[in-house]
Formats: structure tokens, sequence, C-alpha cells
């Protein structure tokens, strides 16, 4: 079975809900946990690297929380595959860079994902639509839990868990949530936002994590410290913030409403225009149109149109989703073709955006 | 106390550093203090220059940032203070052994805290948990000595050993 046929079809992936998914798309929570005596990837050679695959495959592969899962190693993947994983969240962009000596052990739901030999031996993430951090905590925990028999892991009662780079040293733990935040984006009140959320200690990235753009308005929001605060504390903290940053995006979206309305409505009728009626689309230029389309979705400017089609054409128009559904090499200039085709096609039965009687 | 410039007149002036966990101390007469520029001991900046003048040439060992050198290599992985420097990242969990020295500052400025807070192995816990048991019982066991209550005493040895 190739990964492809393993994961749900991303028309079903869409239809997943959480809290507040109206502005989370997802949470996240990962955990970084080295293995004593071995070297961290990036300095081992490729023996070692292999050695610490074989060591912990069969022990991730053995947990019954990731049932039914899909392992591989990482240099049997197609490019096209990994670029998949990247576009759908499930891996680091640096992981499907990787090759011989990295896995992967993902589980059908794709609300666990453990990646080996990426930075560091092991990052296990859970994955939750809406706001779910908490949750995605305890999933992730107990996985670990679980996995502690089975594997030394290199920890210091003074430093806690030994990580290659030492900005994920003691708790080895990443919370985040992908925000989308097109009010604040429209407002310009975002880089407000992303200096106070960066003052309190949390790092603001794009849609693919650091160094990547906030395409469609997608943005990343992550603590950076790991040690000196428990994981609860952490979380808690975090939480916090991003309830805070929800309701900004809440209050900027009404305030454009009552004071710029004629904008909003500019901006969702020409991005409705150009998606139903393009002849040739960048995945860029989509990605940032699906935005206020699912703004204007959220506002009640489409009858018909729901979160899930805009989330499944965000990540089917991308360029891995978009060239798997075709057999033939497609260049860009084809797939720009074919994406604006696609988008035509599925909005076809979707009315103009009509404004809201007052 | 001589002075350790001439190592002929009283100390007249204190000078104490402390680098990680070892201190270092010159002591100064008045003459050569003030040879050496030194007319506020508390001016740090000054006394770490004297400092470094005098303790380096004579006792190269006691000094701290000699373990730091690109010279010294983890002896688990091989990795060096110059890779660590280059990539930002260590070579196996040991080089926090190795490269200890000093880290304490970095980590502060990345971090909270610098001590472990969070989840700690079950494993770990528990023998954390029995040591602390140990402890206790030991304690106990000293003072039943104490008292010359030789049954107890007894008793609490046995319990330890069954621990051990």
């Amino acid at each position: 079975m190739t990964i492809h046929e393993f994961l749900v079809a991303p028309a079903v992936a869409c239809q997943r809900t959480g809290p507040q998914d109206d502005i989370v798309t997802s949470s996240r929570v990962r955990l970084a946990r080295n293995l004593r005596q071995q070297p961290f990837p990036s300095w081992a050679k490729k023996p070692d690297r292999l050695r610490v695959l074989e060591l912990i495959l069969p022990a991730v592969e053995s947990l019954p929380q990731l049932d039914p899962h899909f392992a591989t190693a990482m240099d049997e993947l197609a490019p096209l595959d990994r670029q998949i994983l990247v576009e759908r969240h499930l891996i680091s962009r640096e992981h499907a860079a990787k090759g011989v000596g990295s896995g992967l052990v993902v589980n059908r739901e794709e609300s666990l994902c453990v990646m080996i030999n990426e930075e560091d031996h092991l990052r296990m993430q859970a994955l939750r639509p809406g706001l779910q951090i908490k949750e995605c905590w305890q999933a992730i925990d107990a996985l670990d839990t679980a996995l502690e028999p089975k594997l030394d892991f290199a920890f210091s009662p003074e430093l806690g868990y030994l990580t290659a780079c030492p900005t994920n040293l003691g708790t080895g733990i990443r919370v985040s949530a992908m925000l989308h935040l097109p009010g604040l984006v429209l407002a310009e009140d975002i880089t407000r936002i992303i200096n106070a959320a960066n003052k309190l200690g949390f790092a603001v990235r794009g849609l693919y994590g650091e160094g990547t753009e906030a395409l469609g308005n997608v943005f990343q929001v992550s603590n950076q410290m790991t040690l000196g605060e428990s994981e609860a504390q952490i979380i808690e903290r975090i939480g916090k913030a991003l309830n805070q940053i929800i309701e900004e995006e809440q209050n900027a979206r009404q305030l454009l409403l009552e004071q710029k309305p004629k904008i909003v409505f500019n901006h969702i009728g020409r991005a409705y225009g150009i998606l139903a009626n393009a002849h040739t689309i960048t995945s860029k230029e989509t990605m940032n149109l699906l935005s206020l389309l699912r703004l204007g979705g959220e506002l009640g400017l489409f009858e018909k149109l729901g979160r899930s089609l805009t989330d499944e054409l965000f990540l089917l128009t991308q360029p891995a989703h978009l060239q798997k559904q075709h057999t033939e090499k497609l260049d860009a200039e084809e797939r720009d073709t074919l994406r604006a085709d696609m988008l035509r096609e599925r909005l076809r039965n979707i009315p103009r955006p009509q404004v809201p009687a007052k | 106390m001589l002075c350790n410039v001439c190592k002929q007149n009283e100390a007249k002036v204190h000078l104490t550093k402390i680098v990680g966990d070892k201190m270092q101390k010159v002591d100064l007469c008045d003459e050569c203090s003030k040879e050496k520029g030194v007319e506020d001991p508390t001016n740090f900046s000054l006394a770490d220059t004297l400092l470094g003048q005098l303790l380096t040439p004579e006792a190269p060992a006691a000094e701290p940032e000699a373990a730091a050198e690109p010279g010294v290599k983890c002896p688990t992985c091989g990795y060096t203070q110059a890779d660590f420097k280059k990539a930002g990242r260590f070579g196996c969990s040991d080089c926090y052994t190795t490269f200890g020295e000093g880290l304490g500052t970095m980590l502060k400025s990345m971090h909270k805290g610098t001590k472990h807070t969070g989840k700690v192995p079950a494993a770990l816990q528990q023998s954390r948990a029995e040591a602390q048991k140990v402890k206790q019982l030991q304690k106990r066991l000293d003072k039943a000595v104490a008292e010359e209550n030789f049954e107890e005493a007894a008793q609490l040895r046995d319990e330890i050993k069954r621990m051990k």
C-alpha cells in the first residue's frame, strides 16, 4: 500500500471539525526525544542513523495507539509523496528532504505522526482540528510514556530531555496552532499582534513553519521556550495567548463590517470572481483568494459554501496535490491551467456572494 | 598573606572572580595594585583583565575556559566546541556534559529558566521516589540507634537492605 492509498482523501479529511475552527484550522503538540549514547541525526554518519532507525521504528510501530498506521523509510518515498505530506502538515520540509536513515510513522486519522531522525532522533506529534492543544498534549504524552520502557531516552534531571538544539531542551515540547487571520490582515493590524506574541515569547510563522510566507493569511503560533516551565504551564500560557488572538480576529472582522463593509465585500467579491472564472492561476494567488472566500463564508455572504469546500480546495490546489491528480508530469504553467479548471468546476454551483441584509 | 605579583609585601587588595563553579583569587600589595592600575577593586571589567593576565600564564590548568578550547572533543561522539559554534547544535546528548561549562548563560537567554521542571520518565521518577524513601529510612535508623532502640533499628536495617 502506498501512503496515498493509506491516507483518507482530502475531501474526507476536510470534513473534520473542532472547537473554534472558524479561526483555528489545527492544533499540534510536538515532542523531541533522543536516544542516549547515539550521535544526533545531523552529526551521525549513515550507519549510525540506520542503527537508530532500526531501534526506533519497531518500537514505534508496536504502539497500539498508532493503529492502523503507515510506516516507511524516507528514502522509499517518492519526492512527490513527501511533498504531499508537507502540504498536509504531517512532516516538516526538513524531514521531506531527508534520505537514507530517516523514517516516518503516521496513523490513518492523521492525528499522530512520528518523524524518525529529523533534527532529533524522535519528533512525535499529535494533531487535531480546531483549538485542541490540551487534547494534543494528552495524546502525545501518552504516546511518549508508552515508548519510554522500549527506548533509552537521553534525560538529565537538571536539563530535562536532551535535544540536538539547545532551543528545544528540557520539555522538548513545541505547542502550535494554525490561525486563519484574514480580518487582522485586512485591518492592517497583524504586525501589532505578531509583535505582541513575540514579546510574550511566542513565534509567529508562515503556513509551513520556519522561514515560510503566511500564504492564505494562515499563521502558525508556537512557544519558543522549552526549559524552566512545565508542559502544563507552557500550554496554559500559549492557550491564553491564542484565545486573545482569536478574540482580536473576531473584533477585527466585526469592526471591518461596521466601518469598512465596502472594502470587505469588494475583496470577497473579487476573490470569488477570479477563482470562479480564471483560466490560469498560481498556487499562491489561489491560497490568498481562497482565504477571502473562506472569510466570506463565515461572514454569511455565501449560502452554499461550506468551510470544508474551501479547505479542501486549499489543499487540492497546492502543487503536489494537484500533480497527484494527474498521471503525466506537469510543469508550473500546466499546473496553473489545471488548477484554474478545477476551481471553475468546483465553484460552478456556488452562487456569487450576496451582501447580507441589514 | 603575600602579594601574588612581587611576593614580598603584605597583600592589601583582594580580587575574586567566579567563573562557572570555580573561584579565582588575586591578592596584591598596595604598590603592585597601583602599578597594575587597580584603583577601584569593584571595577569588575578591570579586575577581569588583571585576573586574566595574572592567572593564565601561571596556572593554565586551573583556567576553566581551557575546557572549552577547540581541541576538546566529546568522548562519545567526537564533536568539538568549534562544531557547536558553527552549527548551533550538539553532536550527542553527552555533549551537554562535555561542553556544560558556560551553557547556563546561553540557556538563560533562550528559556524561561535553566532547570527542567517538566515531565520526568516514569522509571526515573520511581527510582527518585525510592531513593527518597531509603533516605528517610536511614534517618529513622540513625535515630533508633541513637536511642538504643535496637529492635526497631534491626527492622529498619533489613528494610533498607531489601530496597537496595
